[in-house]
């Protein structure tokens, strides 16, 4: 059994536990970052992407407008990497209340943002692709922000700054000895080790998983589950952040993310027991287009690539039972002074949008209890990537592979692009991924296995979802794990890697999407013979063989599909 | 109005990056610089719709023989995607070579009056230098010879005359055959008389827009495309069955690509506009066959990529095979390399050369009397780069007649 010794141990690898891994590093307390999967694999990586300007929460919630409106200028300088500056526009259309559009720019310019009232004309000349039958649209400081990439980078300058992350630890019980936390007891999952942190404080940062940690220590922690499910477009449908200028409703935000569009979001109320297992249902999906195509009618006409959901972390604090209600407002307790449990501090709710507040606010219980009084500077410090430094445009290296390699790791991306002409052959054809960047992304930014690398550089997430990237990126991966001398299963993982993706397809097969589908389970089915690969046919959990599962659903929609058009 | 060229159509949408286009590409073959049509049409347009600086240089390889369209399964018209982002860009203004190599007609009004001396001066050494340094038309290829009389002249004074048929067709002659050589619309008329058809010209008739499309000049094409288009409905309205084409790069150009890229509405005309070949199969399955005498030749026919595009292929084997005598050699379908203007261009004449080279190969290892091929480009690079002279297919007809 392994066993380490520090000031602080994290749980959880999304963006606040990133977020406050980096923060005790920058103040010089010696912190352990333990995440039972891969960072932003939870919540963090299972939402719009949007950069708030706190807009959508002015005329509801004025307080988390103004958090929002803070961390939108602060993130927009020391995340620049991870954020773009699309600007958004409010749309009131021929169905929503006119009146509302002054209630809204008077509560904007309460909470301190700034607003431009646009007659439908000049909001067309702005966003060709919004709905031409608007009323009015209200400009506002809205953009993007992709969490992968801000939690990745939040991680990277923890590590550059002493600290230790450990992906793939699951925690099994807290170590609590005469009455005070006083570390973490893990189990690795891929291997089965033991892995034992003490530390001085345990924050729990597990977000809607934080109700377990809490259990672990006979506490009690009423997470309120809300599922949220999102449609991805094939490509930018719209290149600002569209939303309805109303009361906050289903599918009213369409944001333009990197190289696609994502429509959002549902809010249905889950099960504490099923966060772990939720689905996208079909009547969300037609709620999604129905409403994302009175934005953008553009939406019906294009492909819809995949589907998700994450779970809102949202902590119980009244009645409410559908949970768009409920504040998104940040909670913490130092459980020292709540259940006179020191040792154990509990961070929740709050929004990606505030995840660099919830972690200051979080680090300042932890730096008290800890005795240091070093200051939280992560409002001011910019994170790797985002010295907004132009890189020297590599000669052998074409534009879109260069413009896109800095768009997602800012200045640091010279160092993969300056390689030999091998490290710059192009991997993910869709996203213009290089050799060189999957290479980066496993020395250095702690990526294990294919969808860790999807996580950190957008491998197969662009229309072919992994068909032509996937068993080149496979060969890659395997190539420099053998180099750092780590064994891997790679038949498993390629195999793992395609089924992640198959799930966010299935929900929405028909038309192109079923095509893709069908193209990619005949190359890697019938022409590689991927399930009689050793180990396709041994699953995890005894599932029934992935692929053939998958086969079955594609022949099933196909069918469907035939009926529907005889 | 000018050509729309914006992100309107979403074509690239469809495509299942089953990446068959680019192993069909004959630039991404010999050109390590261009990463062929997948990257460079639907997967580089998701990126231009993001922002125009992800736009990438090396579209300007694409030769738009639109070989990847014919591959595509899923309907993506690739070689058009690229042809409008190259425009959009703005990165490839047209130069004053490029003005020269693609207003045909223009040039050839100023050259046919003076043909003698431009064909002399274009074959002198130091004038092919000059043009090269000055111009960047490369000195190596053979440019096109221009006629002393064009077609049009010859069809109004020397033609036979037309008006004693029953049936009467008009015949779109395009730039090559009035300024060029004449010789493929004089074999038109010759092989429709003894087929008891009448040919007739339009009033007049501008330039198809292929060489202004592949150039950047859209709007020019467009305002062409308008023209023709007028012109043929006039032509139809009145006694003209149909309106033929003998260059099928002009054909496709005048049918499909009208509507399809320049927006110039002829839906309701296309049925009733041939390339040459499908007329003549109609009719000569329909019993309306001429007499022909035995050929006694050897030839080697070359596929044009714009015919490959249309489908027409088998339609020009079908009347060589009914021409008794012919010995016909069918070359592999591949492109020769010289792309309209493309092959002309300094900076491509090599990538045209070696686009080309197993064409080459492949005809003298056959040895043939002659070369047969629909368009007049591949004509040109044929005869500039072998010692082959090469014959359009309505010329091995007229010789059986």
């Amino acid at each position: 059994m392994k066993t380490i010794e520090t000031d602080v141990v994290v749980i959880g690898g999304g963006a606040t536990g990133a977020g406050i891994l980096r923060d005790c590093a920058l103040r010089g307390i010696k912190a352990v970052l333990v995440e039972r999967d891969d960072i932003a694999n939870g919540t963090t990586g299972r939402n719009h992407g949007l950069l708030h300007s706190g807009a959508r929460y002015a005329v509801t919630d004025g307080h988390s407008a103004k958090e929002c409106i803070r961390e939108n200028r602060i993130l927009k300088n020391i995340a620049s990497h991870c954020v773009e500056e699309t600007d958004g526009l409010f749309l009131t259309l021929p169905e929503d209340e006119l009146s509302f559009q002054h209630k809204f720019i008077t509560a904007c310019s309460d909470a301190g943002i700034e607003t431009q009232l646009l007659t439908p004309q000049e909001a067309l000349k702005l966003e060709p692709n919004a709905n031409p039958d608007m009323l009015g649209a209200v400009r506002v400081p809205d953009g993007t922000l992709d969490p992968f990439r801000l939690t990745s980078a939040n991680i990277l300058d923890a590590v550059e700054h002493g600290a230790q992350v450990m992906t793939y630890k699951k925690v099994v019980s807290l170590i609590i000895e005469q009455g005070i936390v006083r570390g973490v007891n893990c189990i690795d999952i891929k291997t089965g080790e033991a892995v034992t942190v003490r530390a001085r404080q345990v924050v729990n940062a597990a977000g809607i998983w934080g109700q377990q940690i809490a259990e672990y220590a006979n506490l009690s922690i009423r997470m309120f589950p809300a599922k949220g499910s999102l449609l991805i477009m094939d490509y930018r449908i719209n290149s600002m952040v569209l939303n309805r200028c109303r009361k906050p409703a289903d599918a009213d935000i369409l944001v333009p993310g990197d190289t696609i569009s994502l429509i959002g979001t549902t809010s249905r109320k889950v099960p504490y027991e099923e966060i772990d297992n939720i689905k996208v249902d079909s009547d969300e999906i037609d709620v999604l287009i129905r409403e994302g195509e009175k934005l953008a009618p553009i939406l019906g006409r294009s492909r819809v690539l995949r589907a998700y959901c994450g779970v809102r972390p949202l902590i119980s604090v009244d009645g409410d039972t559908s949970g768009r209600n409920i504040s998104r407002g940040i909670v913490i307790r130092d459980h020292a002074d709540t259940d006179g449990l020191p040792g154990l501090v509990t961070v929740a709710g709050g929004k990606l949008m505030t995840y660099r507040l919830m972690a200051e606010m979080t680090t300042d219980v932890v730096s008290k209890n800890l005795e240091t009084n070093a200051c939280c500077t992560t409002a001011e410090t910019k994170l790797p990537g985002a010295s907004k430094d132009k890189i020297k445009q590599a000669a052998s290296v074409s534009v879109p592979v260069s413009i896109s390699a800095q768009y997602r790791h800012g200045e640091r991306a010279e160092q993969f692009l300056k390689g030999d002409s091998l490290s710059k052959s192009v991997v993910c054809e869709c996203e213009m991924i290089t050799r060189g960047e999957i290479e980066y992304a496993i020395e250095q930014l702690n990526a294990h296995s294919l969808v860790d690398l999807r996580r950190r550089t957008r491998l197969g997430m662009g229309p072919c979802q992994g068909e032509v990237c996937a068993c080149r990126a496979a060969d890659v991966l395997q190539e420099t794990l053998k180099k750092q001398g780590k064994e891997t299963n790679i038949a498993k993982d390629l195999n793992e890697f395609l089924q992640t993706r198959w799930k966010g397809v299935l929900p929405v097969l028909w038309g192109d999407a079923l095509r893709e589908a069908d193209f990619t389970y005949w190359t890697y089915q019938s022409l590689l013979g991927a399930s009689s690969l050793e180990d396709f046919s041994h699953n995890r959990s005894g599932q029934k063989d992935g692929i053939q599962n998958t086969a079955a659903l594609v022949e099933n929609s196909l069918a469907t599909q035939l009926e529907r058009e005889v | 109005m000018s050509v729309n060229l914006a992100l309107l159509d979403t074509s690239f949408d469809m495509c299942i990056k089953c990446t068959v286009c680019t192993t069909k590409c004959p630039v991404a073959e010999v050109q390590p610089d261009y990463p062929g049509p997948k990257q460079s049409g639907p997967d580089g347009e998701r990126w231009r719709i993001k922002g125009e600086g992800f736009y990438d240089e090396s579209l300007k390889y694409c030769t738009n023989c639109k070989r990847c369209e014919v591959a595509c399964p899923s309907g993506v018209e690739i070689g058009s995607i690229i042809q409008k982002a190259k425009v959009r860009s703005g990165r490839h203004k047209p130069k004053i070579r490029d003005y020269i190599l693609s207003h045909t007609d223009l040039m050839g009004a100023v050259a046919t009056p003076v043909a003698p001396v431009v064909n002399m001066v274009t074959k002198v050494k130091p004038v092919r230098k000059l043009m090269d340094k000055v111009l960047d038309i490369d000195e190596r290829p053979a440019l096109p010879t221009y006629s002393w009389q064009t077609f049009r002249q010859w069809f109004k004074k020397d033609a036979p005359d037309q008006t004693g048929f029953k049936r009467q067709i008009t015949f779109y002659h395009g730039c090559y055959i009035n300024s060029n050589d004449t010789t493929v619309g004089k074999d038109l008329v010759k092989v429709l008389n003894a087929m008891n058809i009448g040919v007739q010209l339009l009033k007049k008739e501008k330039c198809c827009g292929v060489p202004l499309i592949a150039n950047g000049f859209m709007d020019k094409a467009q305002s062409n495309a308008k023209l023709n288009t007028e012109q043929f409905r006039e032509a139809l309205e009145g006694d003209s069955e149909c309106v033929i084409s003998t260059s099928s790069s002009c054909s496709m150009t005048i049918r499909d690509e009208y509507h399809k890229l320049l927006e110039v509405d002829n839906r309701e005309l296309v049925d009733r506009i041939f390339f040459f070949n499908t007329f003549l199969v109609k009719e000569f399955e329909q019993g309306n066959l001429p007499e022909m005498k035995p050929v006694k030749i050897k030839i080697a026919y070359h596929s044009p990529c714009h015919l490959i595009r249309v489908g027409g292929i088998v339609f020009t084997l079908e009347i060589l095979r009914r021409i008794p005598g012919v010995e016909l050699h069918m070359l592999d379908q591949r492109c020769c390399g010289q792309a309209g203007t493309y092959g002309f261009k300094k900076e491509n004449y090599e990538t045209s050369q070696e686009i080309g080279a197993p064409i080459f190969d492949q005809i003298n290892k056959i040895n043939p009397d002659f070369v047969v091929t629909d368009c007049e480009a591949c004509k040109m690079q044929v005869e500039s780069s072998t010692d082959y002279k090469v014959l359009h297919p309505l010329s091995v007809l007229a010789r059986a007649l």
